[in-house]
C-alpha cells in the first residue's frame, strides 16, 4: 500500500519536520504564551480592581483583538507596518502577535476566574489588616490562577496549533517546513497527516503535563 | 462612660429603597460581651458590617480606642488602621483557601503586621492550641469541619492582639452538633476578659456568656440591657413577644 519511496520520504521527512518543531514551533508557543500571560493578568486585574481609564483602555483592547482575525493581525505587523516604516523579523513579528492576541482572550479567563473568587476572601484579607495589593497577590490571584488553569491549558494547547499561521510571514515553523517538503516530493497527503500527528503528539505531552499540574494544584482541595 | 471603647452615633444605612439602619447610637466598654439579637432583617449583620468598614455607612460617627471615624466617608489609612486593631469573624468563616489552618492565622501577622515568619508560626500554633486545633495546624479549610473552620477564623481573629472581636452570626451555618465547640471558644475568649460584639440566634450564648444583649428592630435598637434582666424583666412590649416566640418553640 504505501511505497518504499514513501516511506523512505515520511522517514526523512519525519526529522526535517520535528527540528523546526523544537526550534520554532515550541519557542514560538512558550515565548508567547508567557507574554501572554503578563498581559492577561495585567488586563484581568485593571479591570477586576476598576481602576478608572486602564479599565476602558483594557476593555478596548480586548474588543480590537478578539474582534479581528489573528491571520489579519499578523499580515498588518508583518507586511503592513514596513510602510510606516516599522521593519520587525519574522519571529519577534510572531511573538508579538500571538502574545497579544493571546493576551486578550486569556485575559477574560483570568477576570472570569477573579470574579469566582469568592467575595468573603478577600473581605477576610482586609480584617486582617492587609492592603488590597496584599490580598490581590497573596490571597485571590492565587486563587483564580488555579480556577484558570484548565481553560488557560486550553489556550496554550490551542495556542501550539495556531502557530502554524506564522508560516504565512515567513516563520519557517513545522507546517512551513512540511509545506516546503511537499513542493519537492508532490506527496501532499502523506506529509500533511504526518505534521498533523507531529503536533497531535506536542498536545499530547501538554495534555500530560495539565493533569499532573491539575494535581498538584489540587492539592488544598475543593 | 469609663473604659469606653467604642462608641457608634447616628449610624443610617440604605440599600436603594430600603432604609436597613435608621440612626443606631451604641456604646461598648472594655470587656464587654454584647449579644445582638432580633428577627431576620433588622439590620444586625449590617450594623456589624457598617461598624468594620465591610460596608459603607450613609451617616454615622464613631470613636474607637479613642480615635474618630467618619463611618460614612472614612480613608482608606483609616480603615487599615482600625482593622489592625480589631477582629472580625463571619458566619462563612470565610479561611483563606489557599493557606493551611496555620497559613490562615500568620498571614495577617507576616504581610500586614511585618513579623517574622517564625514568630508568626509560634504565636500561631499557640492559638491553635487555644482553639483546640493544633493537631490540624497543615490542614486546608477543605479538609476541616464547619466547627474546625469556625474556631481557625477565631483563632484568626486573636492573632492580631485585637482591642475587640467582631461576631457575625458565627454558628449559624454549622449544623446543631458543631455549634458547641465554637460556642466554648466564645465563652473562654469572654471568660479572658475579650471584648466582643455578637450577632447571634443562639440564645443560650446571650443568656449565659454575654453581659449585655441588645435586641433590634427595623433598623433600630429596640432595647439595650444586662442580659439579665433583658431575659428576666425586659422593658419593651416587642422584647417580650420576641422572646415568647422561643419559649413557644
Amino acid at each position: 500500500m504505501i511505497s518504499e519511496r514513501l516511506m523512505g520520504i515520511l522517514a526523512d521527512s519525519f526529522w526535517n519536520i520535528l527540528i523546526p518543531g523544537l526550534t520554532m514551533t515550541i519557542p514560538l508557543t512558550i515565548i508567547s504564551f508567557a507574554i501572554a500571560m503578563v498581559i492577561a493578568i495585567i488586563t484581568a486585574l485593571v479591570q477586576f480592581a476598576g481602576i478608572k481609564v486602564l479599565k476602558e483602555i483594557a476593555r478596548f483592547y480586548v474588543w480590537v483583538v478578539r474582534g479581528t482575525p489573528l491571520l489579519v493581525q499578523l499580515f498588518v505587523v508583518f507586511y503592513g507596518l514596513p510602510n510606516i516604516g516599522i521593519l520587525i523579523d519574522p519571529f519577534p513579528a510572531a511573538v508579538i502577535v500571538f502574545s497579544i492576541n493571546e493576551g486578550a482572550y486569556s485575559a477574560e479567563t483570568i477576570r472570569a476566574a477573579l470574579e469566582a473568587v469568592p467575595r468573603g476572601q478577600l473581605e477576610a484579607g482586609e480584617c486582617v489588616g492587609m492592603t488590597y495589593l496584599q490580598i490581590i497577590r497573596r490571597i485571590v490571584l492565587p486563587q483564580a490562577l488555579r480556577i484558570a488553569f484548565p481553560p488557560l491549558s486550553n489556550s496554550l494547547i490551542a495556542m501550539v496549533k495556531d502557530t502554524s499561521l506564522a508560516a504565512n510571514i515567513t516563520v519557517t515553523e513545522m507546517f512551513m517546513a512540511t509545506q516546503r517538503i511537499v513542493a519537492r516530493t508532490y506527496e501532499p497527503l502523506a506529509l500533511y497527516i504526518e505534521v498533523g500527528l507531529i503536533y497531535l503528539l506536542f498536545c499530547t505531552v501538554l495534555t500530560r503535563l495539565q493533569r499532573i499540574g491539575e494535581r498538584r494544584l489540587g492539592a488544598y482541595g475543593g | 462612660m469609663a473604659g469606653e471603647l467604642l462608641s457608634v452615633k447616628g449610624l443610617s444605612k440604605s440599600f436603594g429603597e430600603g432604609k436597613i439602619l435608621d440612626g443606631i447610637d451604641l456604646s461598648v466598654a472594655k470587656g464587654d460581651v454584647i449579644a445582638i439579637l432580633g428577627p431576620s432583617g433588622a439590620g444586625k449583620t449590617t450594623m456589624l458590617r457598617c461598624i468594620s468598614f465591610l460596608e459603607r455607612a450613609d451617616a454615622g460617627d464613631m470613636v474607637f480606642d479613642g480615635v474618630d471615624y467618619d463611618l460614612g466617608g472614612a480613608s482608606r489609612k483609616e480603615i487599615l488602621e482600625f482593622r489592625r486593631k480589631t477582629g472580625f469573624v463571619f458566619q462563612n468563616f470565610n479561611l483563606f483557601r489557599n493557606r493551611t489552618a496555620l497559613g490562615n492565622i500568620t498571614e495577617g501577622l507576616i504581610t500586614a503586621r511585618k513579623m517574622p515568619k517564625a514568630d508568626a508560626e509560634e504565636k500561631g500554633m499557640e492559638l491553635l492550641r487555644k482553639v483546640g486545633l493544633e493537631d490540624k495546624h497543615g490542614s486546608y479549610p477543605s479538609e476541616l469541619s464547619g466547627g474546625q473552620q469556625q474556631r481557625v477564623a477565631i483563632a484568626r481573629a486573636m492573632a492580631s492582639d485585637p482591642l475587640m472581636i467582631f461576631f457575625d452570626e458565627p454558628t449559624s451555618a454549622l449544623d446543631p452538633e458543631l455549634t458547641g465547640e465554637v460556642l466554648s471558644v466564645m465563652r473562654q475568649l469572654a471568660e479572658d476578659g475579650m471584648t466582643m460584639l455578637v450577632v447571634t440566634h443562639e440564645l443560650g450564648f446571650a443568656k449565659n456568656v454575654s453581659d449585655r444583649v441588645i435586641f433590634m428592630e427595623n433598623g433600630s435598637i429596640v432595647e439595650d440591657a444586662p442580659s439579665g434582666k433583658f431575659f428576666s424583666n425586659p422593658e419593651q412590649k416587642r422584647t417580650r413577644e420576641f422572646l415568647a416566640t422561643f419559649i413557644e418553640r
